[in-house]
C-alpha cells in the first residue's frame, strides 16, 4: 500500500507539470496586452519598460520556469515564514497580478475562506442528505419513497445551480424575504445575533451547492446499497437471527461505503467548480469570483495561478480516493 | 439451437430494434422524456415560423409587459417578446448541445476504438485521457471564452465565432468518459470468438473496425450521446450565465437567465422560463438515457 501511495505521488507530478503547461501554453496564446488600459499618452519606449517590469519581455521558457520557481518554491516558503515567522523567502519575486499590483496568494488567501465555508459546509450538509436517502431507497427498492427520491435526485441532477440560485432567491428573498439577498462578506461573528445572521446568509447558497451534491451521492449510494443487499453475507447474517437494524446499518452499510467515499473524495473538485457559479449568483466573495474577476481584467498571472489551483485540487483528490479506495477495501491491493 | 431444418418459431421474428424499442416503450419515464424532449425540439425549430414577434424586434413602447395575449410570456426591458427569445435562444442552445455532443462523441469514440483495438496505442491514449480528466474544466473553458472570442469573432462574425468555439471548446473537454466506456467494451469485444472468425478470413483492420467491432459498441455511445447533450447543454448555458457565452442581443437560454437575473428584483417571474427550458430539456435527455441504457442492455431486455 505504502509503495501505492508513494508510487501515485511520484506519478502525479509529471501530470501537474503537464497541466501546468497546458494553461501556461493556452495563455502564451492570449491576444490580449496588458498594457491596453494604460493611456495612449504614455510613449511607447515607456511602454515597453512597463512590460519588461512585469515580466513579459523574457522568451516563454524562462517565464514557464520562473511562474514555476515561484509557485511551487517562493509562495510555500512564504507560508512557512508566515506561519513561524522565518525569513526564508526575504526579497524573493513572487506572482504579481497584473490587477491588483500585489502577489496573487495574498488574495487568495483574502478569498478563500469565504469559498471553503460555503463549499465545505454545503458538501456536509449534502453527504448529510444524501447517505440516508440512498440507504432507504436502496432497502425499500421501488417503493413510493424510492420513485419519490429517484425522481428528485434526477431534478436535483438536471437542474443547473445559475437557476436554482435565482429560483430560491425569489422564492426566499423577494417574496418571503427570509434571507438575505447578497453575501456579506465582511460581516463578522461577534456575538449571537450576527452569528444568526450569518447562518441567514449562508442557507441559500449552501442549500443551492448541497441539492447537486446530494442528487449525485444518493444515487451512488443507492446503486452500491442495491449491490450489496442481494449478497450471500446479508442472508447469513439474517439467519443468524441479526436484527434487521444491525444488518442493514452495519454489515451491509459499511461494505456499501467503500466505493461511496472514493466518490466523495472525487466529487470535491467539481464542487469548487460548481462554486464559481454559485459564487456568482449569491455575490460571494470568493475564489470563484476572483477567477471571473480576473478573467474579464485580462489578469493573466492570477487566472494562471488560480486555474492550476483547481486542477491541484483534482490530482489531489484523485491521489486521495484511490488510497482511500485500496486502504478500505482488502480485497484490492495494488502491489 | 443447430437444429434449424423443422423448428417455426412461435412468434413472428422480429429485428433487434424491435426489441430495442419494445423495452424503450416499457421505461414511463424514458418515453415520457423522449416526447417530452422532441416535443421541445420542433417547438423552438417550428414554432418561430408561426409566432409573429421576432425574437430581436424592440417595441420600447411595450416594454416590460407581464404576460399577456399578445405576449404570453411577457417582454422584456426592451419590449423584445420573451417567447420568440425563448425559442431562439432554445435553437441556439438544442444547436450547441447536438453539436458539441457529436463532436465530443466522435472524439472520445475514436480515441476509444483506436486505444482498445490497437495494443500499443493503449498506454499512451489512455494516459493522455487521464491528464484532460484532470483538467479543471470549468476554469480552462472560461479561459479559452475569454482568450479566443475576439480573434475568432472577427475572422467568421461575431455570432458563427462564438458559436464554433463554444462547440469546440465543449466537444475537446467532454470526449474522456466516452473513451473510457467505448475502450472498455471494445477490449472485452477483441475476445470474442466472431472477431477471431473475422480475423482467420483475413479482415483487415479497417474492415474489422467498421464492421464488426462499430457496430457493437454504438449502445455505450448512444446512452453517452444523450448525457452529452444534457452536458452541453449546462455548460453552454453556465457560460452564458457567466457572461463569457454568446453575445448580449443574441439569445440564448442561459444568456436569457443571465439577463432576468439582472432584473431579478422588479420582475423575478422572468427567471422562470429560461431556467425550466434548460431544465426541462436536460431533465428528458437525461430520462432518455437511463431508458436507452436499459433498453439496450440485452441483459436487461425481455425481462
Amino acid at each position: 500500500m505504502l509503495t501505492f501511495t508513494i508510487r501515485r505521488l511520484i506519478l502525479a507530478i509529471p501530470t501537474l507539470l503537464f497541466i501546468s503547461l497546458v494553461i501556461f501554453l493556452l495563455l502564451e496564446l492570449a491576444p490580449g496586452d496588458p498594457m491596453a488600459e494604460v493611456p495612449l499618452t504614455v510613449p511607447p519606449e515607456v511602454k515597453e519598460k512597463m512590460r519588461l517590469a512585469l515580466g513579459l519581455g523574457e522568451p516563454g521558457y524562462i517565464r514557464f520556469y520562473k511562474w514555476l520557481v515561484q509557485f511551487f518554491w517562493v509562495e510555500p516558503q512564504i507560508l512557512f515564514d508566515h506561519m513561524f515567522g522565518t525569513t526564508f523567502a526575504e526579497g524573493k519575486q513572487r506572482i504579481i497580478s497584473w490587477q491588483h499590483r500585489g502577489p496573487v496568494m495574498d488574495v487568495v488567501v483574502e478569498r478563500l475562506p469565504q469559498t471553503l465555508w460555503v463549499v465545505g459546509l454545503s458538501y456536509i450538509v449534502g453527504i448529510l442528505i444524501a447517505l440516508p436517502i440512498g440507504i432507504y431507497s436502496a432497502y425499500k427498492q421501488y417503493s413510493l419513497f424510492d420513485q419519490a427520491g429517484t425522481f428528485i435526485t434526477m431534478i436535483g441532477y438536471s437542474i443547473p445551480p445559475f437557476f436554482t440560485g435565482p429560483l430560491v432567491i425569489v422564492l426566499f428573498s423577494v417574496n418571503l424575504g427570509w434571507f438575505p439577498f447578497i453575501y456579506d462578506t465582511t460581516h463578522e461573528v461577534v456575538d449571537w445575533d450576527s452569528f444568526v445572521y450569518q447562518l441567514r446568509q449562508m442557507i441559500m447558497p449552501v442549500m443551492v451547492l448541497a441539492l447537486q451534491t446530494t442528487a449525485q451521492i444518493s444515487r451512488y449510494m443507492r446503486a452500491s446499497m442495491l449491490d450489496n443487499l442481494n449478497q450471500d453475507y446479508v442472508r447469513t447474517a439474517r439467519a443468524k437471527g441479526l436484527s434487521e437494524r444491525v444488518v442493514v446499518l452495519v454489515h451491509v452499510l459499511r461494505n456499501s461505503m467503500i466505493p461511496v467515499v472514493t466518490v466523495i473524495a472525487l466529487g470535491l473538485p467539481a464542487i469548487f467548480g460548481g462554486a464559481i457559479i454559485t459564487e456568482q449568483v449569491f455575490s460571494v466573495n470568493g475564489i470563484g469570483a476572483q477567477l471571473i474577476g480576473a478573467i474579464q481584467a485580462n489578469d493573466l498571472p492570477t487566472v494562471q495561478t488560480l486555474t492550476f489551483m483547481f486542477a491541484f485540487l483534482i490530482v489531489f483528490f484523485n491521489l486521495i480516493a484511490d488510497v482511500l479506495y485500496g486502504i478500505l477495501d482488502p480485497r484490492i491491493r495494488y502491489d | 439451437m443447430t437444429d434449424t431444418t423443422n423448428t417455426e418459431p412461435a412468434t413472428p421474428p422480429h429485428s433487434q430494434w424491435y426489441d430495442v424499442w419494445h423495452q424503450f416503450k416499457a421505461h414511463k419515464g424514458a418515453l415520457l422524456g423522449g416526447i417530452i424532449f422532441l416535443i421541445i425540439v420542433f417547438g423552438v425549430f417550428i414554432g418561430p415560423l408561426l409566432w409573429p414577434y421576432d425574437a430581436t424586434y424592440i417595441d420600447i413602447r411595450a416594454r416590460n409587459q407581464g404576460p399577456s395575449l399578445a405576449h404570453p410570456f411577457g417582454t422584456d426591458q426592451l419590449g423584445r417578446d420573451l417567447l420568440a427569445r425563448m425559442m431562439a435562444g432554445g435553437q441556439t442552445s438544442i444547436a450547441v448541445g447536438l453539436t458539441a455532443m457529436l463532436l465530443a462523441l466522435s472524439l472520445g469514440s475514436f480515441v476509444g476504438i483506436i486505444a482498445g483495438f490497437f495494443k500499443k496505442l493503449d498506454g499512451p491514449l489512455m494516459r493522455l485521457t487521464d491528464l484532460f480528466l484532470a483538467l479543471p474544466i470549468l476554469p480552462l473553458l472560461l479561459v479559452m471564452m475569454m482568450l479566443f472570442r475576439e480573434p475568432l469573432s472577427s475572422a467568421v462574425g461575431p455570432e458563427r465565432g462564438i458559436f464554433i468555439l463554444i462547440v469546440v471548446a465543449i466537444g475537446v473537454t467532454s470526449w474522456m468518459p466516452t473513451a473510457r466506456i467505448v475502450r472498455g467494451d471494445v477490449l472485452a469485444l477483441k475476445e470474442r470468438e466472431f472477431v477471431l472468425a473475422a480475423r482467420s478470413i483475413g479482415t483487415s483492420n479497417k474492415n474489422m473496425i467498421t464492421r464488426h467491432i462499430l457496430p457493437n459498441v454504438l449502445s455505450p455511445i448512444m446512452v453517452s450521446a444523450t448525457l452529452g447533450i444534457a452536458n452541453a447543454i449546462i455548460t453552454e448555458s453556465a457560460l452564458s450565465f457567466l457572461g463569457l457565452g454568446f453575445p448580449p442581443d443574441f439569445p440564448t437560454w442561459g444568456r436569457l437567465l443571465n439577463d432576468a437575473v439582472q432584473y431579478l428584483q422588479d420582475y423575478p417571474e422572468r427567471v422562470f422560463w429560461p431556467g425550466l427550458g434548460i431544465s426541462l430539456t436536460v431533465l428528458s435527455v437525461n430520462y432518455l438515457g437511463d431508458g436507452l441504457r436499459d433498453a439496450l442492455d440485452p441483459r436487461i431486455r425481455g425481462r
